[in-house]
């Protein structure tokens, strides 16, 4: 029975694949390295060739810094060079360059406009040969993220939308469908203990909000490294570690 | 300055010193001498002026416009139209202009107005460096200018002050006929140059050494899809040009003449030089929908404004390829649609910000990095907001601040990290000292700030605070 409906569900699942593009194939993903996460990702990490999208929760709508973060940690362990559109200049290079994002990897576009920025993304996307296309936009509409995908698709780039709104208040438009590929609202959590005062390892709580093919999760992970990774923390586990480092170090 | 007309000898220019003395232009020089002892006189090079004048308006070509000329014997006009944009707006530009001539101990006015005869009478009326004159306003800005300025022989102006002629605008509502059949039509035609009735192409500046290819067509034509297939012709005909002289183009301009007798320009930049018929296809392609037809084009013309030598690099060809992209036609891409393009790089500055400037795109990779021992934010903000903030002085972190009217309450903190102040970059920054403290509030969001001073000496600051910037 089990052994059944087990080889209608590869069945179902080869032909859903014939259905997709090749290009999506074959462009392969990047595993985020947490176990837990990649197996809620369809091809067990973020696939290249796609758009993904990342939005901060409460004041990060506005300000992006944790959503920024995450993106330019994905964006450090591609290959390639990277490129930046934005409106606001106001990322701060030391930081992503802690993350690992050499500064002679990644150029950055400005323009005035927000629709500037769509156009610059797709235009990244279909050069080809970069590692990823970030780009910083207040909206995205539907036909402007189809375009994003297609163009993605078409030469295997990763694409990535830092979603940034002006006002916390219109960031219910997140809710909106978009045709990006995954999607997910990136927080920030008290950072870890540390047996000292002090500020510790920074901590997100990370939404995987849709996916195509999966099932939503949520994580409670440990900010970037300075090579990008994350790192799964469990709140209780640390709890219980905590004390003993202290007990070590007293 | 004096300059001869036969056996007359009088003062073509005078500077501020000489204009103090009251020697004026026009004065004969036997009278100058005598208003002044000790006046220098030069005399007058009108072929070496005539030839730095060239060079100056082949340099102008090669920054701001593509279609530059030299007007009479002391200007340059160009045709801005759609070249503004590259530079920042008119302003920014015409003020940009002035301030790169007074860097090389050089005077120059700068008008920008809607018709050459406009901005030549305006340039050379005005006591400012630069002037704008709105579009459509042309009338009022040339009205009250004297009729010296508009470009006619000085035997129709001298003529036309004894009739009592003191304005372009007196001159402008007079009856066209009488004045005709007394001076010919040359006044007339001046006017209407000047009020934008009649157009006046500007012929463009050319030099032996500028690669041109151009196609004349015997019928106008005007739809985009010819359009787009005769510049890539040409872009084929310019690059066999380049090759054959082992260069690469770093500035093209398309240069498109109507039938009309209108001109319209369309300029493409490279990062560095290229001779990649894909590559400069693609830069003109995007735009070539910009070109409006009108009646039909007669004429292409594609010109290398600025061509470099061009380096042929030896591949290597090992088993494992390691693919490197060359990303500079991306770059240029971008560049030619108006965006700014370019790289951060670290600056040896402890200050942070400071600490990052923009680099071309195109640059040589950057071998310095920044330190990374201290936390950085993602966001810093433009400038540091000030914050009400509590905290035990002198080197504690704040219990809790106060921030864009949110009250937070500080749950961690680590810090400080002191910043002094770059003596030698400012007088006032000798003494100045900032404390950084990362804080973390009970939602988790952790944010930059940092107090003025070092907390005991008022000399090193208002011991005020500041948010700077905001962490992942």
């Amino acid at each position: 029975m089990t052994a059944a409906r087990e080889s209608v569900i590869l069945d179902l699942r080869e032909r859903i694949a014939a259905l997709e593009t090749s290009m999506m194939k074959k462009a392969g993903c990047l595993a985020f390295g947490v176990p837990e996460m990649d197996a809620a990702l369809p091809c067990g990490g973020l696939a290249h060739g796609a758009l993904h999208e990342f939005a901060g929760g409460g004041s990060g709508t506005v300000d992006g810094a944790a959503a920024a973060l995450f993106a330019a940690g994905i964006a450090a362990r591609t290959k390639g060079p990277i490129v930046w559109c934005l409106t606001r200049p106001d990322l701060f290079f030391p930081a992503l360059a802690q993350v690992g994002l050499h500064s002679d990897r990644v150029i950055f576009v400005e323009s005035d406009k927000d629709e500037d920025v769509l156009a610059n993304m797709e235009e990244g996307l279909s050069f080809g040969g970069l590692g990823a296309v970030v780009g910083e936009v207040v909206r995205l509409p539907m036909v402007g993220s189809r375009r994003l995908q297609l163009a993605a698709e078409r030469t295997g780039t990763m694409a990535l939308a830092v979603r940034r709104w002006r006002r916390q208040t219109e960031a219910n438009d997140f809710g909106q469908p978009t045709a990006s590929t995954t999607r997910w609202r990136v927080s920030v959590m008290p950072s870890e203990d540390l047996p000292v005062p002090g500020v510790g390892r920074p901590r997100w709580f990370v939404e995987l909000m849709r996916v195509k093919a999966g099932e939503c999760a949520e994580f409670l992970v440990r900010a970037c490294d300075d090579k990008g990774r994350l790192d799964l923390s469990t709140g209780s586990a640390d709890r219980s570690h905590s004390p003993g480092r202290s007990v070590h170090s007293a | 300055m004096i300059a001869k007309s036969g056996s007359k000898r009088w003062v073509s220019a005078a500077d501020a010193a000489a204009k103090k003395a009251g020697v004026h232009v026009g004065m004969p020089a036997a009278k100058a001498q005598a208003l002044f002892r000790g006046l220098m006189l030069v005399d007058a090079d009108p072929v070496a002026d005539a030839a730095a004048l060239e060079r100056i308006t082949l340099w102008a070509l090669t920054i701001y416009s593509p279609i530059v000329a030299v007007d009479g014997i002391d200007g340059i006009v160009m045709d801005t139209e759609g070249a503004d944009h590259l530079q920042g707006g008119e302003l920014p530009m015409v003020t940009m202009i002035a301030n790169r001539f007074l860097s090389r101990k050089l005077t120059a006015r700068v008008a920008i107005a809607d018709t050459w005869g406009a901005a030549h009478a305006c340039a050379r009326a005005i006591s400012r460096e630069a002037v704008i004159v709105p579009s459509g306003q042309t009338v009022k800005a040339v009205e009250k200018l004297p009729i010296s300025l508009l470009r006619l022989p000085p035997k129709i102006v001298g003529d036309l002050r004894s009739l009592g002629f003191q304005t372009i605008g007196e001159l402008a509502n007079t009856a066209r006929a009488p004045l005709n059949l007394r001076f010919g039509p040359e006044i007339g035609r001046r006017l209407d140059q000047m009020f934008g009735r009649v157009a006046e192409p500007i012929e463009p500046i050319r030099t032996a050494e500028l690669i041109e290819v151009a196609r004349s067509f015997v019928e106008p034509i005007g739809a985009a899809e010819t359009i787009n297939k005769y510049v890539g012709r040409l872009i084929v005909q310019l690059i066999d040009e380049l090759q054959k002289r082992g260069l690469g183009v770093r500035r093209a301009d398309l240069i498109v003449e109507k039938v009309d007798g209108t001109r319209q320009a369309i300029r493409a930049g490279t990062v560095k030089p290229a001779r990649d018929i894909a590559w400069l296809t693609k830069l003109f392609r995007d735009r070539t929908e910009k070109i409006e037809p009108g009646f039909g084009i007669e004429k292409l013309t594609l010109v290398a404004v600025i061509a470099e030598p061009l380096e042929e690099v030896q591949r290597s060809s090992s088993l494992v390829e390691e693919e490197v992209t060359d990303v500079s036609p991306l770059i240029d891409i971008y560049g030619n649609r108006g965006h700014k393009v370019y790289r951060l790089a670290p600056l040896a500055s402890d200050v942070p910000e400071r600490s990052v400037q923009r680099i071309s795109a195109a640059a040589d990779p950057v071998e310095i990095a920044w330190v990374g021992h201290w936390r950085r934010p993602v966001r810093l903000l433009p400038r540091p907001e000030l914050i009400t903030a509590i905290a035990l002085m002198p080197d504690y972190p704040p219990a809790s601040i106060t921030w864009r009217g949110k009250r937070r309450k500080v749950k961690r903190a680590d810090g400080p990290e002191r910043i002094f102040g770059e003596w030698w970059q400012r007088d006032s920054e000798m003494e100045a000292v900032r404390d950084y403290f990362v804080i973390e509030d009970e939602s988790g969001e952790r944010l930059w700030v940092f107090r003025s001073g070092d907390g005991v000496d008022p000399e090193t600051g208002s011991h005020r605070w500041f948010c700077h910037g905001i962490f992942a």
